[in-house]
């Protein structure tokens, strides 16, 4: 008797349906944190949010994409500018601006590819930083937002979209509502991003993604159109950046093109946050961000040492660990909180 | 007449520019390694001649030639333990490991040497001129572009005329095979980042020589140096100096006109050449 | 005692294993030929003997040393050298280049010099300074064996040296063969053409689907029993 099995595709697994359950409640808690936490505890959440938005993206470039790009500091400053530019300006909502933001680096982003992507490899990486050198050198001329030593945010300005009710209904000061008001957005920006990027990995172009980063011939074979996807991983990427660039300085209220457009900052970081964490994959940056901000904190008294720590721990983790601490514990337990790759499971038999 | 003077001064920091650039292509051509921590291992190598000149009390250019063998070694031991182990098909690990060494190098040096600006004094040498008629042309300027084509023609010396430069290229080739003929690929790239660091040196000495510098300038030294890389075709050590005198001479010239623009028009001279040319000036005709 | 010996060689490519279990045995002064199909494993037992591929030391041994785990690079060191599959010419070095790199690795005087190369194949002293891969196949190949000889192996491995060359070409190239033997290499070659190989070599072995499925002197063997060999006795 000839035996047939029938299979069903399945992208889920145990461990990540636990995960979703997790993650609801972890939202909950995370839209809650207001009522009862500290101001400064807040802004630090706000500095992961943002930190692992960014973290997010750069591994979407990197990690699925195969772009390795040492210029997202120009989508950080773009969105961060286009939001003062608009505010001080146009007298537009800090909060409506964010869009703004997105828009302004999602454009810019489209020269840049196309200068970029004539470019191979590690060229690539180098090719983008000095599109964001060129960036910076030029915002620094844009007098109206204060040129080399950049501005603040006119007052007016900081009274953005549900400050004024955040103050009434928590009965603080203006300062504490904005950080309220900036870490709710940091989260719904996070969010909207881990689950943004894991719905297009899950999609057919994500997959095909995936067949772009693991053999670019083979994919071209099998008709991936790897050109169009790398734009498209590109562009994505710098709105998502730009809204982020944009959202952190609307909370830090005060600008300066060295700052904004800081390779250390808004990229090196970000890169030691994917590397440590995992580069390649959804919970790497995750894990890669609270490792980050722990050894921040831990360190922040020591200054320079704590760089060395980082960059000493992102060679030593790409030498023994390419696949970053998430790896690490994935190989252990075969543990998968955002599955992306289709498993087959055979159907029981009615 | 101020615009000959412009472009002479251009073409000078081009020299400069193209020792910057040449360990830079030595070590892709070979390797295809790009070493994002380059501009940082240049800053280092102008510590370690400022820290001989201080200790020994000598002349810079003899605490240069103290730091050349320091600095093979410390390339030589940081390809093998370290570079050695990401080169492969995959291009992130060397990107990522170099960039990691960038940070560490600047804060190591901020630790160090304090962020405070440093220079390495070479007396009259410093503002030295010889008057030409159309223009003034500063001793320390020709030094450094006179320097930049002996180290250009030592290394291509080196490339096409030693049995090293013959193992370089066929390493570069095909490692696998280059085996079978006895070549240890691994002791290859270590010999060549060494000598990499040695045109480091220079470089690191010129930099210090000719005005201040700190711990966190390296980057930019880095950009410059790909900037150069690109222009000139990769592999092409002849087309890196070309690269250096276009972003010497866009930069001059940008300054003229603005003093702002300095930086600004070597960046824009650079895309400019990429949109045009994108395998630069004087490619290799295979890779 | 053979000269190179491999003893129960297992080898393969990642979870991929290409050779099981294969002895064959080279004495001084012989000259045997590996032949079989595509995929039988021919090129794999050349790279597995040349260091390319690293096994276990007792696997591979040569003048009673076992050097199964050494690297291609002390390999050549010890006197075995290989002509590769598909000559494998540095691109970037002139055709004189590409014989003087053959030295590197052994310095050890011996018959072979850039002369005598330059003797046995002449064309390629008039094209000494001429890129390597800008020369025909067969002068290509010439190169490549040159290239092997010059560093005066105990061993030579030829890896599918006729592939895709003329007939007439593949008979000037194995017309150096003997002037090879004289002085003093004991030759393995890898071979698709039976003819050939039955010409040259003292004793040959057949592979298929990693394991040799027949071995002897030429003389013993017939066509049936090599047929049977080469694709298997139910073809």
């Amino acid at each position: 008797m000839i035996q047939t099995h029938t299979y069903t595709v399945q992208t889920r697994t145990p461990a990540s349906q636990l995960a979703a359950i997790g993650a609801a409640i972890l939202l909950i808690v995370a839209v809650a944190v207001p009522l009862f936490a500290s101001r400064s505890l807040i802004q630090d959440l706000f500095f992961i949010l943002t930190m692992l938005t960014l973290a997010q993206f750069w591994n979407l470039l990197a990690g699925y994409g195969g772009l390795v790009s040492v210029g997202q500091q120009a989508f950080v400053g773009l969105g961060a500018y286009a939001l003062f530019g608009a505010a001080i300006l146009w007298g537009m909502d800090p909060v409506a601006a964010l869009m703004l933001s997105g828009i302004a680096a999602a454009v810019v982003a489209v020269p840049t590819a196309f200068f970029a992507f004539r470019l191979q490899g590690a060229y690539f990486a180098i090719g983008t930083w000095v599109v964001a050198e060129v960036v910076r050198l030029s915002v620094a001329q844009w007098k109206a937002v204060g040129g080399g030593t950049g501005t603040s945010l006119p007052p007016d300005a900081r009274d953005f979209w549900g400050v004024a009710t955040v103050e009434s209904l928590f009965d603080v000061r203006a300062s504490a509502a904005r950080d309220i008001v900036t870490y709710w957005l940091a989260l719904a920006l996070a969010v909207v991003t881990v689950g943004g990027i894991y719905w297009l990995l899950r999609t057919k172009r994500g997959l095909a993604l995936a067949a772009v980063r693991d053999n670019i011939e083979a994919a071209k074979s099998v008709g991936v159109d790897a050109g169009r996807m790398k734009w498209l991983v590109f562009i994505v990427s710098a709105f998502g950046t730009g809204v982020a660039g944009g959202l952190i300085y609307l909370q830090k209220a005060r600008i300066s093109p060295d700052a904004a457009f800081s390779v250390t900052d808004w990229t090196a970081y970000v890169i030691f946050i994917v590397v440590i964490g995992g580069i390649g994959t959804i919970e790497g940056p995750i894990i890669g961000v609270l490792v980050f901000f722990a050894l921040q904190s831990l360190l922040a008294d020591f200054g320079s040492w704590y760089l060395m720590v980082l960059g000493g721990l992102g060679i030593l983790v790409m030498l023994f660990a390419p696949r970053g601490l998430w790896g690490l514990i994935s190989n252990k337990t075969g543990l998968q909180l955002f599955p992306i790759r289709r498993r087959l499971y055979p159907t029981p038999k009615k | 007449m101020i615009w000959i003077d412009t472009i002479a001064q251009g073409i000078l920091l081009g020299g400069l520019y193209a020792l910057f650039a040449a360990g830079l292509s030595l070590v892709f051509g070979i390797m295809r390694l790009v070493n994002l921590a380059h501009g940082d291992l240049i800053v280092l190598g102008a510590y370690l001649i400022l820290l001989v000149v201080s200790i020994l009390g000598i002349n810079p250019f003899l605490a240069a030639a103290i730091a050349m063998p320091v600095m093979f070694g410390f390339g030589w031991v940081l390809q093998r333990l370290v570079l050695n182990r990401v080169l492969g098909e995959d291009i992130l690990p060397p990107l990522l490991v170099t960039f990691g060494l960038s940070i560490v190098l600047q804060n190591a040096l901020l630790e160090g040497f304090t962020a405070d600006s440093q220079r390495v004094r070479a007396g009259p040498l410093e503002t030295a001129s010889v008057d030409l008629g159309a223009v003034t042309l500063g001793v320390m300027p020709m030094l450094t572009f006179a320097s930049a084509i002996v180290v250009i023609v030592a290394l291509n010396q080196i490339f096409y005329r030693t049995a090293l430069g013959r193992a370089f290229r066929a390493t570069s080739d095909d490692p696998v095979t280059a085996s079978l003929m006895g070549i240890k690929p691994a002791s290859v790239f270590a010999v060549a980042t060494g000598i990499a660091m040695i045109v480091v040196t220079i470089a690191a000495l010129y930099l210090g020589m000719r005005s201040n510098f700190d711990p966190t300038i390296g980057p930019a030294r880095l950009i410059y140096a790909f900037e150069a890389v690109i222009i000139g075709g990769l592999g092409s050590l002849w087309g890196t100096l070309v690269g250096g005198i276009i972003i010497g001479v866009a930069q001059t010239v940008g300054a003229a006109i603005n003093p702002e623009w300095q930086i600004l028009a070597g960046h824009v001279a650079f895309l400019v050449v990429l949109l045009i040319k994108p395998r630069g000036l004087f490619p290799r005709a295979y890779d | 005692m053979s000269l190179l010996a491999t003893h129960d060689l297992t080898a393969g490519y990642g979870d991929f294993q290409a050779l099981f279990g294969v002895d064959i045995a080279l004495d001084e002064g012989e000259t045997i030929a590996i032949i079989g199909a595509n995929g039988a494993g021919k090129t794999t037992l050349m790279r597995s003997i040349a260091g390319v591929l690293r096994n276990a030391p007792q696997m591979v041994t040569f003048e009673g040393r076992q050097v199964g785990a050494l690297p291609a690079d002390e390999i050549v060191g010890l006197g075995i050298a290989m002509v590769p599959e598909g000559r494998k010419l540095f691109p970037s070095l002139s055709v004189e280049e590409n014989l003087l790199i053959g030295a590197h690795g052994r310095s050890g005087n011996g018959y072979w010099s850039l002369q005598r190369i330059y003797d046995l194949f002449p064309i390629l002293k008039e094209k000494r300074r001429v890129p390597g891969t800008s020369l025909s196949g067969g002068q290509q190949q010439m190169v490549a064996i040159g290239r092997a000889l010059i560093s005066n192996p105990r061993v030579l491995l030829c890896d599918e040296i006729s592939l895709g060359l003329a007939p007439v070409v593949i008979r000037d190239i194995y017309a150096a063969l003997p002037q090879i033997q004289e002085a003093g290499a004991a030759v393995i070659v890898v071979e698709q053409d039976i003819g050939q190989a039955m010409k040259v070599a003292d004793r040959v072995h057949c592979m298929m689907e990693g394991r040799v499925t027949l071995s002897g002197a030429p003389s013993d063997l017939s066509r049936d029993a090599i047929h049977n060999a080469y694709f298997g006795a139910a073809a």
